[in-house]
Formats: C-alpha cells, structure tokens, sequence
C-alpha cells in the first residue's frame, strides 16, 4: 500500500519534475552518449594503429566531421557544465534552496550558451569551407 | 536521551559517489590546464579555435594534425603530454563506467544479475584504460 517503486519507463516520464528532471534525464543521456562515442573512437584509433582496419578508419572520418563534432560539443560541454553545478551543490549543500538552485541553472546556461554558440559558429565556418 | 553516535559506513557505493564528482571536476581542470599549455606552447599561432578544442578536450599529437605546427614532436608528443593523457583517461574511464553502473543499477535492482552487470563493466573498463594507454603511446 502506498509508494511502490515499481514505476513503468513511460509512467515515470509523466512526472511532471520539469526544468530539474530535464537537466538530470539529459545529463544521464549525454553521459552515456559520451562513454558511447569516447569508447568507440578509442577503439577505432587502436585498431587503426595496430592493423590499418578500414572500418576503423571509416568510424574517426564519420567523428571527425563538423556535423557529428557540432553534437558531440553540446553533449560534451552540457555534461561537464551540469556536472559542475551538481557536483559544488553536493559539496555545499547550503545552496540547496530555491534561489541558489535557480541562479546555479542561470549561471550553467549563461556559461554554456556563449561558449557553445562560439564552437558552432567556427565549425559550420570551417566546415563549409571545407575543412 | 542522549543520541547515540553513529559511525557511517563507508562503503564503495559511498567511495564512488565521491569519487565521481572529484573525478569530474578534476577532468575539467585538467582540460584547463592542456588549454593554458597549449596557448603557452604557442597554439595561439598555430591552430585554429577547432584543433584548439580538440586539444583542450583531450592533448593528442593527433588531435593536432591538421595546424601549423611545424614539428609535432617537439612539446606536443612528450612525456609530459602522455602522463596527462593517462591521468585524464583513468579519470574518465572510471568517471564513465561508475555512472553506466549507476543507471544500469537503477533498472536492475538486487538480484543476481547485479554483481554479474557490475563484473562485466569493471572488465570493459581495464580493457578500456589498456586500449587507451596503448593509443597514447602510438600517437
């Protein structure tokens, strides 16, 4: 009776947790995406190394495109600029109060957007202007 | 009544939690530190912000191919690029594979399947830091 854990995938994604529930589901998301892409360029670039392999080579062209670079920026940068923010409230967890958690967010995104938005900029230029 | 004093436990869970968020701030600053280097060492001159980036994000001679530096080998492929490389790896690997334990463990739960989930990770993670030493040392 009561609270149960067992909550379906698609039951739980209609808690309505908005701003805080979607830096945590895209810091989980982008986390993974990263262990995902670090894990397979790692491997890449070893066989590339040691046996030449073609699909390896074929793997760090498709990584080192301007298009697949644009996402791996925003992944890379939120995941480290939300870390941050989680990271020094768990350390400080005075700030845990609505005002400082709201102003955490605004200075993540005030950092994030300016950097992110530069990376963008020089990759689309560099990337249609061929490389 | 006087409370008792409980000694908490210390456990790996507990380790991990804070290892992850010092590992996580410690990546940060060693991009920082490969940054500054860089700039240092003249990158201002000799790459553009793209190549820049990659360095920051990981120091590789390969991530710096394709800029105007004229000699890779000299102050980009040294030992001292190598043992940050290596420091940054073991960081992010374990940052990286504690955090695939801790969603994986979030849908698994205690049963068996759990200290089998977690012995497959811990292997795809000493094969993932070797696999990584060696491109370092190839680079």
């Amino acid at each position: 009776m009561g609270l149960s854990r067992r909550v379906g995938f698609f039951q739980g994604l209609r808690y309505q947790g908005r701003g805080p529930m979607i830096h945590w589901m895209l810091h989980r998301i982008s986390g993974l995406a990263i262990l995902l892409f670090v894990g397979l360029h790692v491997t890449a670039s070893f066989f590339m190394q040691q046996t030449g392999s073609d699909l390896a080579t074929t793997l760090n062209t498709v990584y080192e495109s301007w298009m697949f670079q644009i996402v791996v920026a925003f992944v890379v940068l939120f995941h480290a600029l939300n870390g941050l923010r989680i990271a020094l409230l768990d350390f400080w967890p005075e700030f845990h109060n609505h005002v400082d958690e709201r102003r955490a967010m605004w200075l993540q995104w005030s950092i994030f957007i300016p950097i992110y938005s530069l990376t963008v900029y020089f990759l689309i230029v560099v990337g249609l202007g061929g490389g | 009544m006087r409370a008792r004093i409980i000694q908490p436990a210390v456990s790996f869970e507990y380790v991990m939690w804070i290892f992850t968020r010092i590992s996580g701030i410690a990546m940060i600053l060693l991009a920082l530190l490969g940054l500054a280097g860089a700039l240092i060492m003249g990158a201002r001159l000799q790459m553009d912000l793209a190549t820049l980036m990659r360095w920051t994000f990981f120091p590789n001679p390969n991530h710096v191919v394709n800029s105007n530096i004229p000699d890779v080998s000299i102050g980009w492929a040294t030992a001292y690029w190598q043992i940050i490389q290596m420091v940054t790896i073991f960081f992010a690997a374990s940052h990286a594979y504690n955090g695939l334990r801790v969603v994986l463990e979030d849908f698994i739960g205690s049963s068996l399947l759990r200290p089998l989930v977690r012995g497959l990770i811990f292997l795809l993670w000493l094969f993932s830091i070797i696999m990584a030493v060696y491109v370092i040392l190839a680079s």
